[in-house]
């Protein structure tokens, strides 16, 4: 073997040739696999892609940096469970673009938020997080409110979606940017189009508490509101949600 | 710098920094409104500023033949000069970040000063900036040595140097932009990594080039750790940024990949970035520094095959240990435990290889803060990998994962390993490279290293702390059976080991200014014996010295 290995040293292309071999193993026996086996990701029919506000609001999210202190994945284990809900499914990130899981918990999990609090206090706590959780270290991100959202590249935005797999219909994406201002403003005519593209259930509300402008904090609100809703699959017993079809 | 190149390596250069004026010019008017633009237009101005560069040295006469008879090392002085400049920055940015999670309110108002812009400033900012350079400095030197061969040309090490800290400029103000793809340790966008593997093929080819012309029979251990570092890392970097840009004027970009396969791709990538950049690169930089200061040929060389081939085999398993307990599949987490567990032994081989060479040279240790340097470096490399294979086992992961004591671990291995090994190779070499008798304060070097000791030993305790506390409060229940903590109560007991962590920076922290300035005391202060040298300079006139008999088993 080392007699061998004393030949191999002396040949570039040898060692070259070694190394990428070596190293390609172990992450193509666990990766490829993920793609093939189909119990890897469950079935869930009910499953909505987000709507262009909420694609938004997850981009300020990784914008953002986020990701660095809040995770989306709540663990197989009791406290985690009984913490923040129902553990996290394959299924429930399967439109994640990159996925968002996170790996540290500075702030607590945020994989089922949606709908847990109100959207004044989500305003309330962006502008600042110590007003109603007086110990907490979030930066404040009062600019939210200020910052108009830019609408002008959803189409793009969706179409780029579309392109690494989430269906998105030709009608989203052609209706991308009135669909995002519609569905922060309830009572404009352009609220009707969301419901009808993304489902009655989809949530419409002037997020920031302004139907009149368009906010970042809009974007950011809806898609913290929208977080661990896309499908109950989670919500349903295990055997259901693991079934094939 | 223009007047070591050849005329026809001028005329290269020119078209090669015309060509990216003209990319640059293309980004910033096709990007206008974007901050994708705003990279377009640093990297015009970087360009024309690189053009008049070229242009104001072009008529100088050409570099003598005699060149050739030495080693090329203007490369390496500027590498290290950057990795030192990249520490200072990344540093400082890690230890106000620390201070924010203490002191929330310390952002200003200001989008780009909270803490989630200015983290990856930080993470890219030690690891890419002052890891990256240094490795790459470290790696043209030795390359050269080890294999008794001038670089081929003068050129090509200057464009890998370059286009790799406009990458790292580019990731850097990006992230201050808002500019991620939120992949951790792999934020920059996706012009900057199509940027970063054409800078790497390069970099890859003038390694194998360097090879090619060598006189020694034998490639030395070194050189097949950076090797295995240029390689994988490409094999990661490309395949866990694979991405489709929403257009060709706009910086963001959506992953290829989404949900379990992305998670799994990524912490793939996240881990081999642990182990090829952070490891496997340093390990060559240690092969080759260590025995040198030390005057101790490497103990084993079969250790050094075993320990080589397993840490090129077994780390690219242990990523799915990130991912215990969630979304993935279970087989993938047994896989990924396995593996790391098993990763230990050739982690200990080569901490043991590298511990046992200072055997006989145990007094130089003790006088010799260079040396010490190193020393310390092996024994956090050998902690951090026994810890991480600890970390790695499912039950244990349940606790830590999440919390403090993961960050802990990372600086055990990040200050603890690689910042210590870099320091005591950049404390060696900065002597020889510019022909100083030594450094210009011994004691300075004294001091930075108690500094970068202490800082690192308190900052792995707070978080040590900090994290097992965490983890604990999250999982205790109370006599009902309910949840005895809330997560708000967590977090107030984390508020003592917050500044703790923040401390322990600042002493890592000034430790590495004192080391810059030290630095630059040598390089300003001109050496007493202008005709000392390093024997090992000349690869053609002179015997084979130094590191290439320090091979056993020839």
């Amino acid at each position: 073997m080392f007699g061998f290995h004393y030949r191999l040293e002396r040949k570039t292309i040898g060692l070259v040739l070694g190394i990428i071999g070596v190293a390609s193993i172990g992450g193509f026996v666990e990766i490829a696999p993920l793609f093939t086996i189909h119990q890897t990701v469950e079935d869930a029919p009910d499953m909505r892609v987000y709507t262009p506000l909420e694609l938004a609001g997850r981009n300020i999210y990784i914008r953002e940096g986020c990701y660095a202190c809040h995770s989306q994945m709540i663990r197989t284990l009791r406290d985690e469970v009984e913490r923040y809900g129902p553990y996290s499914l394959a299924v429930e990130s399967k439109y994640d673009h990159p996925m968002l899981w996170g790996s540290k918990r500075t702030g607590p999990d945020l994989a089922r938020l949606g709908e847990k609090y109100s959207d004044d206090w989500h305003v309330a706590h962006m502008i600042n997080p110590r007003a109603v959780v007086p110990e907490s270290v979030m930066p404040a991100y009062a600019f939210l409110e200020r910052t108009e959202l830019r609408t002008d590249d959803l189409s793009k935005h969706l179409k780029a979606q579309r392109d690494v797999g989430v269906p998105y219909t030709d009608d989203m994406i052609a209706n991308a940017a009135a669909d995002a201002y519609g569905q922060a403003a309830p009572d404009s005519p352009a609220a009707d189009g969301v419901t009808k593209r993304y489902g009655k259930a989809t949530t419409v509300r002037a997020f920031d508490g302004k139907p009149s402008d368009l906010t970042e904090m809009d974007a950011l609100v809806a898609y913290l509101q929208i977080l661990g809703r896309l499908t109950d699959a989670a919500h349903k017993p295990v055997a259901t949600a693991e079934k094939k079809p | 710098m223009v007047a070591e190149l050849t005329k026809n390596e001028r005329q290269g250069a020119l078209v090669i920094l015309l060509a990216l004026a003209v990319t640059g010019l293309a980004m910033a008017a096709g990007g206008r409104g974007d901050p994708f633009g705003v990279h377009g237009a640093l990297v015009l101005v970087v360009s024309i500023a690189g053009i008049f560069a070229v242009i104001g040295g072009y008529y100088a006469p050409e570099p003598s033949p005699d060149r050739l008879d030495s080693y090329y090392d203007t490369p390496t002085k500027f590498g290290i000069i950057a990795a030192m400049v990249w520490a200072v920055v990344g540093m400082a940015v890690g230890d106000w970040v620390a201070w924010l999670l203490a002191y929330p309110e310390w952002t200003f108002d200001a989008a780009w000063a909270s803490f989630g812009r200015l983290r990856p400033v930080h993470t890219s900012g030690v690891i890419f900036g002052f890891g990256g350079n240094a490795l790459i400095a470290t790696s043209f030197y030795v390359m050269q040595r080890t294999s008794r061969a001038r670089l081929p040309d003068q050129l090509t090490p200057w464009f890998v140097l370059f286009g790799y800290n406009l990458f790292c400029v580019i990731a850097a103000t990006g992230y201050l932009m808002g500019v991620t793809q939120s992949k951790e340790y792999a934020e920059p966008e996706w012009y900057a990594d199509i940027w970063l593997v054409i800078v790497w093929v390069v970099y890859f080819v003038l390694y194998l080039r360097t090879l090619n012309r060598r006189k020694e029979p034998h490639i030395y251990v070194s050189n097949w750790y950076y090797l295995a570092f240029i390689l994988v890392v490409a094999m990661l970097h490309i395949v866990n940024n694979l991405a489709v840009p929403i257009s060709w004027g706009s910086a963001k970009s959506y992953s290829l990949f989404s949900g379990v396969q992305d998670a799994m791709t990524e912490w793939w990538y996240g881990h081999n970035a642990v182990a090829f950049f952070l490891t496997s690169g340093f390990l060559g930089m240690m092969y080759y520094y260590m025995p040198k200061r030390a005057g101790r040929p490497i103990y084993s060389y079969r250790m050094s095959i075993i320990s080589f081939w397993g840490i090129t085999f077994f780390y690219m398993w242990a990523g799915s240990h990130h991912l215990h307990y969630t979304a993935l599949p279970q087989w993938v987490q047994s896989l990924g435990m396995t593996f790391s567990v098993m990763l230990l032994v050739p982690s200990w081989v080569s901490a043991g290889n590298a511990l046992m060479t200072l055997n006989g040279a145990w007094h130089k240790v003790r006088d010799d803060a260079v040396l010490r340097f190193m020393m310390v470096a092996a024994v956090f490399y050998g902690l951090s990998t026994f810890e991480g294979s600890f970390m790695a086992i499912r039950p244990v992961n349940a606790l830590s994962h999440y919390t403090d004591w993961t960050v802990g671990h990372v600086h055990a291995g990040a200050l603890g390993w690689v910042a210590m090994i870099t320091f005591g190779a950049i404390y060696a070499s900065v002597p020889w490279l510019w022909k100083r008798n030594g450094m210009y304060s011994a004691k300075l070097v004294e001091a930075h290293f108690w500094l970068a000791l202490a800082g690192t030993i308190i900052y792995v305790f707070a978080m040590w702390n900090s994290g097992i506390i965490q983890g604990l409060m999250w999982r205790t229940y109370n006599e009902s059976g309910t949840l005895a903590y809330s997560f708000v109560d967590s977090l107030v007991a984390m508020h003592p080991y917050y500044i703790a962590r923040a401390v322990g920076g600042v002493f890592f922290l000034l430790g590495a200014i004192i080391g810059f300035y030290n630095i630059w005391m040598t390089i300003r202060t001109a050496s007493q014996d202008e005709t000392a040298h390093n024997t090992a300079d000349h690869p053609v006139t002179e015997p084979a010295v130094g590191v290439p008999a320090l091979q056993p088993g020839e």
